[in-house]
């Protein structure tokens, strides 16, 4: 019996994935765990792997076709079987928005007043790419934010129905927008900022700004009429409609160049946002004196033949610090706060068009030979972009580093739902006082970004303190 | 123009009718020789006589049947009311009679009929005499409701009410009584069914009727200190509504705030936010918002009581929250 398969969930956070790259072609045969196609979630391309065995029957999206979890995209089955009544099913399913990856099950034919499977495909085929049997909804200019069914990926925003319109008129892409409504909702405001190529507005936008998009230079003739007392008889026509005559040009700038946002892009903004306006961030800035961490490190690559960089001694120091110092390695939940049994750090890794955050699963337990080799191998596999979602979610507490870049000291977001983290600066060399004389030491400035919900003050000093104490005395590193 | 109180612009809109059409009458509890509860009728018995200003018994469900019966054969009666929280036990004659007879009756009856008088709450009067009626009978087709906000369209729709061949339920508000206004100093009328912006601006509508246009406007007076132009729109008349008035304002807008002293469900306000939100769907930054009265009985506790009407502070925040700004 043939089956409809619908886009997969690949990562806790994915909402839509991109079929990248089909691997089977129809009428090929697929045992289970062999590869269908390729998937880019929001933080990687992944394979999708197939759980039956049997024939590829039909791909419903084309390559590069951007689809909500949930939403089908193939047809397997036994060679030769009928699925004719499956494609109509499955695009029933697209079209009506249906995202339930278990609708399959109980779903019933199309009933005429869901917009016919031919004629949803009909609006929306000219802008996307030719595929044969089903629209590939492409995140491409949505040529019409009213009809989103087709647009599958557009009903998942939250806008007004005036955003919507304003979107429409103005040629913005509602996902491109952040929602500054509640629950995230894009309203009117937020679709005119990012209509100007402005940051999207804040709940405290001043008015001042708000009323500044609305009144743009030239745009308004009837701006500067008298007053109407409460009164005087009003005219049955009230003033036309201003915001026609206030719309921005659409077209950018010559010169500017326009790049849609990637998953990748996206899930940053989002959970950038998120973390900087609802967490209560503070910071406490210490220098460590690096003298013995250096030597310590040249000794490893003397005696071990081993090369230890600056951030897996932090790497290690912070996981040691964890250990020691249980109610940082916490997070909040609206309950309660969690002290985690283990120590998982996250190293942020810069990759193209984003960043990423490996986890170095149990870090006070390890060797700082294993640590140093697992970071490394992590962070290659993370520039390939083929980390699993496991291997990037979980971290306990994690570590930025720009220090390599010769950046001093920085404040870095905190990864939620971690407590904490700790941003790390160039190893700088300057003149310091030993022994009452001036002689040339080695520096590095930390700075802790903690989450004052979880992390008071003194609690945060003690974990820089001991940061810095074991990297000042480095032979804690060894063990 | 001259200023004149509330009452007195309807005190003129009676004497300047009734000096015109002598088929106009006046009939009601206290209406004469008191000068009428709220001293509407000032002066009306000397000027027009005992057999067009006339005092009843305390029997709504008598006097205004007696309209009702008068309309239909050739006189233009208006009943006062002395408030309409006393029309409850004349609803049989108001619902069954006086919104039925003219379609019955095939039209071979009209019913040139104003039945007028007080309404809302207004001062420690308790549950039973605090009550916001119009939603009452707006709900019922037939009658058309009435309800100014100021002097002069008490006056304008006052005579355009006495003048109109249907029964008209004409509730004013009681604590307006005594605000003073400009009014023309000639003869004019406002037509019923048209509605006016009270105050011009384009950030948001405030729909507001009877006292709640001064809500409406002393809110748009805050907001404006904020830099937040709200457009205020009085329908003047209930029903029929104007409808096209406030589907122009909130498209222009896009956000729509209800004032309404009465109740919510079922309300006045529930109707127009039907009507915006079938019209103005695709204009709507956010979903229209009603600020009612409380939903209960009226306490008779002057605090309790003052946090059962909208008010000011709470307008503003409503206007705030639509705007996104709270």
């Amino acid at each position: 019996m043939a089956t409809i398969l619908d886009m997969p969930q690949l990562s806790d956070t994915m909402k839509v994935g991109v079929l990248r790259k089909w691997r089977k072609n129809e009428g090929d045969k697929v045992s289970p765990g062999e590869v269908l196609a390729e998937v880019e979630t929001d933080k990687a391309t992944m394979d999708f792997e197939s759980f039956d065995e049997g024939v590829l029957l039909k791909r419903l999206v084309a390559d590069g076709a951007s689809m909500p979890v949930g939403t089908p995209i193939a047809i397997i089955g036994k060679a030769g079987e009928d699925f004719a009544a499956l494609v109509e099913q499955a695009n029933a399913r697209t079209a009506g928005g249906a995202v339930k990856p278990d609708a399959a099950a109980k779903f019933e034919p199309p009933k005429p007043a869901a917009a016919p499977p031919a004629k949803a495909a009909s609006a929306p085929a000219a802008a996307a790419p030719p595929a044969k049997t089903v629209p590939a909804p492409r995140p491409a200019p949505a040529p019409r934010a009213a009809a989103p069914a087709a647009a599958a990926p557009a009903a998942k925003v939250l806008a007004s129905p005036l955003a919507r319109k304003l979107a429409t008129d103005l040629g913005v892409d509602l996902r491109t927008v952040q929602g500054t409504g509640p629950g995230g909702r894009i309203v009117e405001r937020d679709v005119k900022s990012a209509a100007e190529g402005g940051q999207s507005g804040q709940n405290g936008a001043s008015q001042t700004d708000w009323h500044a998009a609305e009144e743009a230079p030239g745009t308004r003739a009837t701006a500067s009429a008298p007053p109407v007392s409460a009164d005087a008889p009003l005219p049955a026509q009230l003033v036309p409609d201003r915001r026609a005559e206030a719309r921005p040009a659409t077209a950018p700038p010559a010169g500017d160049v326009v790049k849609p946002l990637s998953l990748m892009r996206r899930t940053i903004a989002t959970r950038l946002l998120e973390a900087k306006s609802t967490i209560p961030h503070f910071y406490l800035t210490a220098d460590v004196d690096m003298d013995a961490a250096m030597e310590f490190r040249e000794q490893v690559a003397q005696v071990h033949g081993a090369k230890l960089s600056v951030n897996d001694l932090v790497l290690k120091a912070c996981a040691l610090a964890m250990r020691r110092i249980p109610e940082a390695n916490a997070s909040f939940t609206e309950e309660a706060i969690i002290e985690h049994a283990r120590v998982d750090i996250g190293m942020a890794v810069a990759i193209e068009d984003g960043l990423i955050t490996p986890v170095i699963r149990d870090a006070d337990r390890k060797t700082i030979g294993q640590i140093a080799a697992e970071a490394r191998e992590m962070a290659k596999r993370a520039r390939d972009r083929k980390l699993r979602p496991e291997e990037y979610t979980g971290a306990t507490f994690s570590v930025s580093n720009l220090g390599m870049l010769g950046i001093r000291d920085f404040a870095a977001i905190i990864n939620p739902p971690e407590g904490a983290i700790l941003a790390v600066g160039t190893v700088r060399k300057e003149p310091v006082v030993k022994n009452d004389k001036i002689v040339v030491g080695q520096r590095m400035s930390i700075t802790l970004s903690c989450d004052h919900r979880v992390i008071d003050g003194a609690l945060g000093a003690k974990v820089l303190q001991a940061i810095v104490g074991i990297l000042e005395k480095p032979i804690s590193l060894a063990f | 123009m001259r200023t004149v109180a509330f009452r007195e612009a309807l005190n003129e809109a009676l004497a300047e009718e009734m000096e015109k059409d002598d088929r106009i009458f006046l009939m009601g509890e206290e209406v004469g020789h008191y000068d009428g509860a709220y001293k509407v009728s000032k002066g009306l018995l000397k000027r027009f006589g005992e057999k067009r200003v006339i005092d009843t018994p305390i029997a709504e469900g008598g006097f205004v049947g007696v309209g009702i019966g008068a309309a239909m054969v050739g006189l233009r009666p208006v009943i006062e009311l002395m408030t309409w929280n006393f029309s409850l036990v004349a609803a049989d004659q108001l619902i069954n009679n006086a919104a039925k007879i003219r379609q019955m009756s095939g039209g071979q009856f009209t019913l040139p009929v104003v039945f007028r008088g007080p309404g809302g709450s207004a001062h420690m009067l308790a549950a039973q005499h605090s009550q916001s009626t119009e939603a009452l009978w707006a709900h019922i087709p037939g009658l058309k409701v009435v309800m100014p906000a100021n002097p002069k369209d008490a006056k304008g729709l006052l005579k355009s009410a006495i003048r109109d061949d249907n029964p008209i339920v004409f509730i004013e508000g009681e604590v307006l009584y005594a605000d003073q206004g400009e009014i023309p100093d000639g003869e004019y009328t406002i037509p019923l069914g048209v509605g006016e912006v009270k105050r011009q601006g384009k950030d948001i509508t405030i729909i507001g009727w009877s006292k709640m246009v001064k809500i409406a406007l002393a809110a748009a007076d805050e907001l404006a200190g904020q830099g937040i132009e709200v457009e205020v729109v009085d329908p003047r008349t209930i029903r029929p509504l104007d409808e096209e008035l406030i589907v122009d304002s909130v498209k222009k807008t896009g956000r729509c705030l209800i004032l309404e002293e009465g109740w919510p469900f079922n309300g006045v306000g529930a109707e127009i936010a039907y009507r915006v939100g079938r019209r103005c769907f695709d204009d709507l930054d956010a979903p229209v918002e009603r600020l009612t009265g409380a939903d209960l009985p009226m306490p008779y506790n002057h605090h309790l009581e003052q946090q059962c009407v909208p008010d000011v502070p709470r307008a503003v925040a409503a206007a705030k929250k639509l705007l996104y700004l709270e």
